[in-house]
């Protein structure tokens, strides 16, 4: 193992990960997909991004949890850009507070 | 409206959505770029990974790892396993990018990541239809912002030292909960949210590095797939 070069480790690094990226497409994007199959694909979405961000919003500290509250809120009446601003915004001043 | 607007007016949407991932990548990629001169690699090395790889989570754990002599497999490994929950988001994908030509199609998918890909589903799942300017206004501005300061990173050195301290790491939080919220106001399902959220939070505590993101998002889709009512087949 002493002798491989970085550039080789960076091309396996890139082989698999755009493996990961067309393997999904590839054995679903094939078949004609049943509306269970499509309605559980719809729900990907919402899980995966659901999972990025879960132990950051309610396993971080306060602030994190209620920065994420604060956006949500204000994502509900007011435009998406000033849910992101005013979150960001809490956040740095909690994390100054706590 | 005439097929050159339309695609103008995609290309024009895509920015405005993903500008704000654009300035929150900008710390990560002065970071990246830091990491890989300190761990020893070349600039064109270093701008090899960023471009090929593509993937900011995995490079900076594949960075943390680079020591001598390269652990080769287990960075290899590592980066398989950070990067597994593209099978689902190239799946879930799938019906919606099938119509489109295969260059932007395969441009799309090789560089396919969670904001860009998130971005590309919520305008699917919105309109239904997913035009390929919009497509590329999503990915191509995002893969060559990426490439900009990961590049800038490795001549400027350690510029941003705490993204944290600016709330930069949490503009991608935040920008994800209101994607959440989108996807929720179209879907109506709390399940496979709540599962996702817990199942993560659980696998956090029990496995290694970030397969707390792949298992929880086999929480959500599990949770999708219990709950699934043939009702469902009147809009799905």
């Amino acid at each position: 193992m002493d002798s491989v070069s970085p550039w080789l480790v960076i091309l396996g690094m890139a082989v698999v990960t755009v493996s990961t990226r067309l393997i999904g497409y590839w054995v679903l994007g094939r078949y004609q997909l049943s509306s269970r199959t499509q309605s559980i694909l719809e729900a990907v979405p919402a899980s995966v991004l659901t999972a990025i961000i879960a132990p950051m919003v309610l396993a971080t500290g306060l602030a994190e949890t209620l920065a994420a509250i604060a956006t949500l809120l204000i994502a509900w009446r007011l435009p998406t850009v000033v849910a992101i601003v005013c979150g960001v915004v809490v956040v740095v001043l909690m994390r100054n507070v706590f | 409206m005439p097929p050159s607007k339309t695609a103008q007016a995609g290309f024009t949407a895509a920015l405005i959505d993903i500008f704000p991932m654009l300035i929150g990548m900008v710390p990560f990629g002065l970071i990246v770029g830091t990491m890989g001169k300190q761990a020893g690699l070349e600039t064109w090395e270093l701008m090899l990974m960023s471009s090929a790889v593509f993937a900011g989570a995995s490079q900076f754990i594949a960075l943390d790892m680079w020591t001598t002599p390269l652990p080769a497999l287990a960075i290899i490994g590592t980066t398989l396993m950070v990067n597994l929950r593209h099978v689902l988001m190239g799946a879930a994908a799938a019906p919606h990018i099938k119509g489109l030509p295969s260059l932007p199609r395969y441009i799309f998918l090789c560089a396919m990541a969670d904001e860009n890909w998130a971005m590309a589903m919520r305008r699917a799942m919105s309109d239904r239809t997913l035009v390929v300017s919009y497509v590329l206004g999503v990915t191509v501005p995002f893969y060559l912002n990426w490439q900009l300061w990961s590049f800038l990173g490795t001549q400027l050195g350690d510029l941003i030292n705490d993204p944290a301290e600016l709330g930069f790491d949490f503009v991608f939080t935040a920008v994800f909960i209101t994607l959440i919220f989108g996807f929720w106001k179209t879907d109506k399902r709390l399940s496979p949210i709540i599962a996702s959220a817990c199942v993560a939070l659980i696998a956090q505590q029990l496995l290694p590095g970030t397969w707390y993101i792949f298992v929880g998002s086999l929480g959500g889709v599990a949770a999708a797939a219990l709950t699934y009512k043939r009702k469902d087949d009147a809009h799905g």
